[in-house]
């Protein structure tokens, strides 16, 4: 398997597609000659030229109505939203447009794009560019999200988001960009929408995590001295209830950690699936680790307080193991 | 039955668009599309299905009047957000020249989409890529309940055209000869690879902006005057005038639609409408939506 950079691997997905199928085509700001700005379409204007791969205006509203069209019409196209901030001036086209075409055309009109999007804190971006927003995209029928949580499964998961007949949401957690890990490539290495991946198997507690979080759990796992099994969900919608409904019947514990505001982010549609289906089975609540409901804050201690870290996450985990009851989060003077 | 729109309002010069276009021309159009919808060879079972939420409607009755969709005449699902349809048809237009099919996309928008960014952001795009599609401005004087000098800037809206470096032409909507040409002419210069044209068509919009509106807002004789122009009676004129047919020939094929209207309403009527499982599909690939 080779190593590579977590942005290596995505560029690498969207060659090997585009060698595959001649309809994927690639635009978004600065995509094509620079190469995107995280470097995670390197190469792709080389070897594809400028047919198929295009620098587009910043006009996130009208590339990714683009999109809409060419995907409706014949191709594959791949759009990069820069930071998933940007996405939020062009909306309509992937929520109200995009994504009801197979609906409103009684399924004549499909529209297989997928939009990249780099999302998350961590980088010293501040409150416009560093935050996770896939809660936007969760309610509205039509779509489905899917998200890396590393090198592994970021070439895997975006073969499959790009071979996708709908609208896939692709999301990118922009500081693991740099971060080398094994990727298996090829096209048996695609990896199913809708699945889960169980990272770690553990029997006290089962931990879920989607992106950037899924490291901070494995890690939290190797130091505990107790036994967590570790979900990366890899994709939210759909998610995959069995998965996770099958995990907790086994370790009868919930820890769902998310890098989104405490509040309505997707651990709570999560959370009540869980206590609703194994109601009586559960030995302690539900516990979400998030961040607070705040914006993300700049300077870079109040950015490592504000993000869900590892020892955080220990320390949560370790309260609700040994009381049984809920702790609360650290901004309420809870465990850290 | 959702937002009715009058249907009466401006389909006239529909029917000079889609006969300027091939038949597999991609087309993007409002949530008023009933008469492009006709035009571009849907049934009136069809549209008239949808407008009532009839399973034989083009999208099955789960769409309604706004939501018309028939890819096979090129008629993409019809647009019920003001200019969305804008971008999509330069994406629609980018396919073609990827693909090299030589087809032209079209995009048909009120005057008030020319106000919203979708409008500035797609005949940009459509601008600097050279991509084959003609956006086609159909000023009806109005936008919802406001008058057009309340919300534009300019007079005319072809004169946008400029600022994209593209060809913008002010049509008279009301002559169905005129848009064929005008349009016909711009999908030429599409097809040879010059890039997208703005088209201005002035014409009026004979209703208010939904059924309930009874368009109290208008200058008195504004309708009257537009109404001496109505384009259909241009129109049989001019054929009378050409001896391509009599008063008589034409008071006939007049009521030979009439009739067949008629006929439609009473066959969708005995349609059924869709049940209840029709809300779970066609939302995914796998025919499940969500898990």
């Amino acid at each position: 398997m080779p190593r590579m950079r977590m942005n290596q691997a995505i560029a690498q997905a969207i060659a090997d597609e585009m060698r595959s199928d001649p309809t994927v085509v690639v635009f978004g700001e600065d995509v094509a000659e620079a190469g995107g700005p995280f470097k995670t379409t390197d190469g792709l204007l080389i070897e594809f030229g400028p047919n198929r791969v295009r620098d587009t205006p910043i006009s996130e509203m009208g590339f990714l109505g683009a999109a809409v069209g060419a995907a409706a019409t014949g191709l594959r196209p791949v759009v990069e939203i820069m930071f998933i901030e940007f996405l939020g001036v062009a909306l309509d086209q992937l929520v109200t447009q995009g994504s009801k075409f197979r609906y409103l055309s009684a399924g004549k009109v499909t529209v297989p794009m997928t939009i990249r999007a780099s999302v998350g804190a961590g980088l010293g971006f501040a409150a416009q560019h560093s935050q996770t927003l896939e809660s936007w995209m969760l309610a509205s029928p039509g779509l489905k999200v899917a998200s890396a949580s590393g090198a592994e499964n970021a070439y895997g998961l975006l073969r499959s988001a790009i071979q996708d007949e709908d609208p896939v949401v692709f999301l990118e957690p922009r500081r693991l960009y740099a971060v080398r890990g094994d990727v298996k490539v090829g096209s048996n290495a695609a990896i199913p929408l809708g699945q889960a991946r169980i990272v770690r198997s553990g029997e006290d507690v089962t931990i879920v995590a989607f992106g950037s979080t899924v490291r901070v759990a494995v890690d939290a796992a190797e130091q505990a001295e107790f036994s967590a099994e570790i979900i990366d969900l890899q994709t939210l919608v759909p998610w995959d209830r069995q998965a996770v409904l099958e995990s907790v019947a086994r370790t009868k514990r919930l820890v769902i950690v998310e890098e989104n505001p405490y509040s309505f982010g997707w651990g709570t549609e999560i959370a009540t699936k869980v206590a609703s289906e194994l109601f009586g089975d559960l030995e302690a609540p539900v516990l979400r680790v998030t961040t607070p409901d705040v914006p993300v804050p700049f300077g870079k201690a109040l950015e490592e307080r504000f993000l869900p870290s590892t020892s955080y996450l220990l320390a949560q985990t370790r309260y609700l193991l040994e009381t049984g009851t809920l702790p609360r989060p650290w901004w309420e003077g809870g465990p850290t | 039955m959702g937002l009715p729109i009058p249907v009466k309002v401006k389909k006239r010069s529909r029917v000079g668009i889609a006969a300027a276009l091939e038949p597999n021309d991609p087309v993007t159009c409002t949530y008023r599309g009933h008469g492009l919808a006709l035009a571009l060879g849907l049934t009136i079972e069809s549209v008239l299905g949808e407008i009532m939420g009839r399973v034989s409607g083009s999208v099955g009755g789960m769409g309604g009047s706004m939501h018309l969709c028939e890819p096979s005449v090129g008629l993409l699902p019809t647009f019920a957000i003001v200019g969305a349809g804008i971008p999509v048809a330069a994406g629609a237009g980018l396919t073609a020249q990827v693909l090299g099919t030589g087809q032209v996309a079209a995009a048909v928008f009120g005057d008030g989409a020319s106000n919203i960014g979708a409008f500035h952001e797609g005949v940009n795009l459509a601008a600097i890529w050279k991509l084959p599609v003609v956006f086609i401005c159909e000023n009806n004087q109005y936008g919802e309940y406001s008058r057009i000098d309340k919300t534009t800037p300019i007079e005319n809206i072809a004169d946008r055209a400029v600022s994209f470096g593209i060809p913008g032409r002010i049509v008279d909507g009301q002559d169905v000869d005129a848009v064929i040409e005008a349009v016909s002419q711009a999908a030429a210069r599409a097809r040879s690879g010059a890039g997208p044209t703005l088209l201005e068509l002035k014409t009026y919009r004979y209703a208010g902006h939904s059924r309930g509106d009874a368009a109290p807002y208008r200058p008195e004789g504004e309708l009257e005057q537009w109404l001496q122009r109505d384009p259909i009676d241009q129109y049989r004129e001019r054929l009378i005038q050409k001896g391509l047919i009599d008063f008589k020939g034409a008071q006939k094929l007049e009521e030979s639609v009439a009739n067949r209207v008629e006929e439609a309403v009473g066959t969708v009527l005995r349609h059924q409408q869709p049940g209840p499982q029709a809300m779970f599909r066609n939302i995914l690939a796998d025919e499940t939506g969500r898990r």
